[in-house]
């Protein structure tokens, strides 16, 4: 057996579940789709005494949409997100997100709030999370909290929740029908993590933008969102050059190296995928 | 850790059978099945969800079995390689159609593949190349045999086997 000795605790409602993290605190993790913590414990780069399984708590899928925005169960699988026609029609980023995460059997059994409560700053739905402006609703001990992506992700692996929170949904914002979106990354393999990735959006009133979301991964600890080439953009206009733009998102950047690529690789690599991206989805905007 | 950690006990069916299986939490799926069901035709390669060899249908859904702990099956419906082939015991489909095609040398990985076809082409019955490629981009084979598995699926979908790879 490779992963070390746990508690086993499979809760059927989510105040159970927020319980067994209160009483085991930092000896407790959840475990959702585990895709990604199963082979950390099983290379035991990660043990915990107590394992909170969120599989058979009810009502932590389904995918709705109310309110000018449209609503994620935590425990929705990745492969349900793909297919579905709301979030295919009104969150297309996270549409074109989700096939660049692993193989089709990993997004049978992981999650959307998984990835994102996981955090890990080379994957694509943190990004897309920060570049839309998600809400992230959360459930502890005092109730029910909302988080918004920007205050949500600290570091590698390190999010807003405290140890005794669970991420329950996320809410993104349905943009106009006059938008546009892309992802574009390089990886050394289909279905590796990203070397590096940018995620996309535009929304255009004639050839003026009136919003724009530039999101990359892979470039440090956490997401990264482009704030003030997205000012830019919107200054500039659809006319704008993608080139000059993606070079603004790129510049703060202070990517790390290791063993995949030199930091100032990947800085390279983030300006060619912002600009890929950009022009996608002001194509797709257009049309 | 000396602190005593119970078994945990799920009833799942496997392959249309019925079965109660008793074992520490901690124990993954694939070791259940090899171990404790005795069913190795599910082959552990990586055993940390990269190769693909240990994948299974979980309620239908090809999945990685090292990737999931048994104490989590409780009520799952579990299909493994052995429970591919037609009930009259003939070969399936996919598994015809990788004979047919030399889909499989050394046959380590094909378990794997089996399983990841038997899924896809049952949810797609008219897949592009390029679409079959990516399907199986989660498996790997370390005898890079992988035009032959890319004939036997076209085969499965009624095109011609063989030609271009």
């Amino acid at each position: 057996m490779k992963p070390s000795k746990f508690h086993y605790h499979a809760p059927a409602t989510i105040g159970d579940a927020v319980g067994l993290l209160g009483a085991h605190a930092d000896e407790a993790k959840v475990l959702a789709g585990g895709q990604s913590l199963v082979p950390m414990m099983s290379l035991r780069l990660a043990t915990f005494g107590h394992l909170v399984d969120l599989n058979k708590v009810d009502g932590l899928a389904g995918i709705e949409r109310s309110n000018g925005h449209v609503r994620i169960g935590a425990l929705t699988r990745q492969a349900t997100a793909e297919h579905d026609t709301t979030v295919a029609s009104d969150v297309p980023m996270m549409a074109k997100a989700l096939p660049h995460i692993g193989h089709f059997q990993i997004r049978n059994r992981g999650t959307v709030g998984g990835s994102i409560a996981h955090a890990d700053p080379a994957s694509e739905l943190p990004a897309v999370a920060l570049a839309l402006d998600a809400t992230l609703e959360a459930a502890g001990p005092g109730g029910e909290r909302q988080i918004a992506a920007a205050d949500f992700f600290e570091g590698t692996w390190q999010t807003a929740l405290a140890e005794d929170e669970i991420l329950t949904a996320v809410r993104f914002p349905v943009w106009g029908a006059a938008s546009g979106f892309a992802v574009e990354e390089v990886a050394r393999r289909h279905g590796d993590f990203a070397i590096c990735g940018a995620v996309c959006g535009v929304e255009l009133d004639g050839d003026a933008i009136v919003r724009a979301a530039i999101g990359l991964f892979g470039v440090g600890p956490t997401p990264v969102r482009s704030t003030l080439a997205e000012q830019a953009l919107i200054a500039g206009g659809a006319g704008s050059d993608l080139a000059d733009i993606a070079r603004q998102a790129a510049d703060p950047l202070d990517p790390s190296d290791d063993i995949h690529a030199s930091g100032a690789y990947r800085k390279q690599i983030a300006a060619v995928v912002v600009r890929r991206a950009l022009t996608k989805a002001i194509e797709e905007a257009r049309s | 850790m000396s602190e005593t950690i119970s078994n945990v006990t799920v009833t799942i069916t496997v392959n249309g059978r019925q079965r109660d299986v008793t074992c520490e939490p901690r124990k993954l799926l694939s070791d259940v099945i090899r171990e404790e069901l005795v069913l190795t035709g599910t082959h552990v390669g990586c055993e940390h969800g990269a190769c693909g060899a240990c994948t299974v249908l979980v309620d239908g859904a090809a999945v990685r079995s090292c990737l999931l702990f048994a104490a989590q099956m409780d009520g799952a419906e579990i299909t493994t390689v052995e429970g591919i082939a037609n009930p009259d015991g003939s070969l399936s489909d996919v598994q015809e159609a990788m004979r047919d095609n030399h889909g499989l040398q050394c046959g380590f990985c094909t378990p794997g593949f089996v399983i990841t076809l038997t899924a896809f082409l049952r949810d797609h019955t008219d897949p592009t190349d390029d679409e079959i490629r990516e399907a199986i981009s989660g498996n790997l084979c370390r005898c890079t045999g992988y035009h032959g598995i890319v004939n036997a699926a076209r085969q499965v979908c009624g095109r011609a086997n063989g030609g271009e790879s």
